[in-house]
């Protein structure tokens, strides 16, 4: 019991300190919400007829989201999933997946 | 032998928690601890499988669920309207422990002993957590309608929303119904489970009906003032490809039930069906209540949505269904597999040391089938707002189909595989 204040203490301060950086695993969190489709880090199941995005190229995927939001590139449904991300947080997800196996 | 086994798997979960707690504050340490998740739908499996797969290993994880194998409830529809089986709609949750180190338990939480940090088990037995997450789906109000609130007219007039036994056995009610005969279906007040899928399964009987029974009718009863979702597209299906089969009624909120006689009763009127189904309002699974945890309206479980964590109760975590949902924000399978890699996330923070992420984020797609093969969808991005201190859609995102189309039907099928694969294997 004599322990727990101080490990409290600390706990308290670490999480202040924490609180003011950004969470270093935004870019896996915000992946993690595209695999219902395309796949756990972007391995979507073969032959299911969706896009894997596991190790394309950065560019290329951010070239893709670009062509939804504008309408150049038809779609579904992306043209309304892409609108609700940032370009900022697009940049994460890609640079995730570009770094996927 | 099990329980020689259970204790020696605790006793290490329990000492991975400790270690955590002495260094894990210190910031990056590496999350320990063990996790018991209770319910193997699409909230728990993915919670489980993610907190294995970004912890590598380092957290425990142990999945207690009732069933034997995971049953879609999306999808089922199509079983109920005879173009897919049920081994279509079934996974086994064999990848979560060969793949994923997850210990699957099929047992029933009895219990939740929060100050304790404690399940009990039905099987006998107690279990301790450094964190618990709950995701118990929906319990059915059978009190709300009273005929409904026993066994024996439960096994007559079914709901078919928790898929499984009930899902085949409607179909069967389906198969023995006479041409000419009428299948009705009752849908609850909002908020309920799936908000499309009570018109969805309506369009997919009427186009078995139309295909097998031309004589039979469907009938929607609808407790709520208007279609829930994808209003224009299902209207348009219904007058394009159902008229004449299908009929939809708004304000028929089913009060009671004739069980001997098929009956719906509602507030000025009665129903007489061939096949009644009838979705009673619900709940968050019993277990919520049981455990403490603040609900409100006294049916949805409270949560922060930066965890997921449940504003009364620390350490318990609730996702899915079983939640008082942010605006707009369907429940849904999807919905409720994103919870859980939110709530993944935090809770590894947690368990390291460190306050879960600030900006959380979610999103959901949903497909409905209007016939056999041609589908439609609605889909919606949720962020975090600091203000509210809720999940808040993001403006000018999401929408729905233009027009029903079979490629969405084929996407629709492959959203099942690959949302499957993302929590089971």
């Amino acid at each position: 019991m004599k322990l727990r204040t101080p490990i409290l203490a600390l706990c308290l301060m670490a999480l202040a300190s924490v609180a003011q950086a950004a969470d270093p695993n935004l870019a896996r969190n915000l992946a993690a919400t595209c695999a219902n489709c395309h796949g756990t880090n972007g391995n979507a199941v073969k032959g299911a007829g969706l896009d894997s995005l596991s190790g394309l190229e950065k560019g290329k995927i951010l070239q893709k989201i670009a062509d939804y939001k504008s309408g150049d590139k038809p779609a579904s449904i992306m043209h309304q999933i892409s609108k609700g991300y940032t370009d900022a947080q697009m940049d994460m997800i890609a640079g995730y997946f570009a770094a996927q196996k | 032998m099990m329980l020689m086994k259970r204790r020696e798997f605790l006793k290490v979960g329990a000492a991975a928690g400790a270690m955590s707690a002495l260094y894990g504050c210190a910031g990056g340490g590496k999350a320990g601890g063990h996790v018991v998740v209770v319910g193997g739908g699409y909230g728990g499996a993915t919670v489980a499988k993610y907190l294995r797969m970004w912890s590598e290993g380092s957290v425990q994880v142990t999945l207690i669920e009732r069933n034997p194998t995971f049953i879609s409830c999306p999808i089922s529809n199509l079983v109920i309207g005879g173009t897919k089986t049920m081994e279509d709609i079934t996974v086994s949750y064999e990848g979560l422990k060969s793949k994923w180190g997850v210990r699957v338990v099929q047992d029933e939480v009895l219990a939740v002993d929060a100050e304790k940090k404690s399940i009990s088990l039905k099987a006998g037995g107690a279990m301790s957590y450094d964190r618990l997450v709950l995701s118990p789906g929906i319990d059915f109000m059978f009190d709300q309608i009273p005929g409904l609130n026993n066994a024996d007219a439960q096994n007559k007039i079914l709901h078919a929303w928790k898929a499984g036994s009930q899902t085949i056995a409607l179909r069967k009610q389906l198969e023995a119904m006479k041409d000419g005969g009428t299948y009705a279906i009752a849908i609850p007040k909002a908020p309920y489970r799936c908000p499309p899928g009570p018109y969805e399964r309506a369009c997919l009987v009427a186009n078995y009906f139309k295909q097998a029974k031309p004589k039979s009718k469907v009938v929607i009863l609808d407790a709520n003032e208007d279609v829930m979702s994808k209003k224009g597209l299902f209207m348009k299906a219904w007058a394009d490809l159902y008229k004449g089969t299908l009929e939809y009624r708004n304000n028929s909120e089913v009060k009671d039930v004739d069980v001997a006689s098929n009956t719906a009763i509602l507030e000025f009127d009665k129903f007489k069906a061939d096949v009644l189904n009838v979705i009673p309002p619900h709940r968050a699974g019993a277990i919520a209540a049981q455990s403490g945890v603040k609900l409100i309206n006294n049916r949805w479980v409270d949560v922060n949505w930066l965890s997921m964590e449940s504003t009364s109760t620390p350490g318990v975590h609730v996702l899915g269904d079983a939640i008082f949902p942010a605006p707009t924000m369907p429940k849904s399978g999807h919905m409720a597999n994103q919870h859980g890699k939110l709530a993944a996330a935090a809770i590894l923070n947690l368990l390291g040391g460190q306050a879960p992420s600030d900006q959380p984020l979610v999103m959901n797609t949903c497909y409905s089938f209007v016939d056999a093969k041609n589908a439609v969808h609605v889909s919606s991005v949720h962020t975090y707002d600091a203000a509210t201190k809720t999940m808040q859609p993001v403006k000018g995102a999401g929408g729905v189909s233009a027009a029903r189309n079979e490629i969405e039907g084929k996407v629709a099928l492959g959203w099942a595989k690959n949302i499957w694969a993302d929590m089971l294997t």
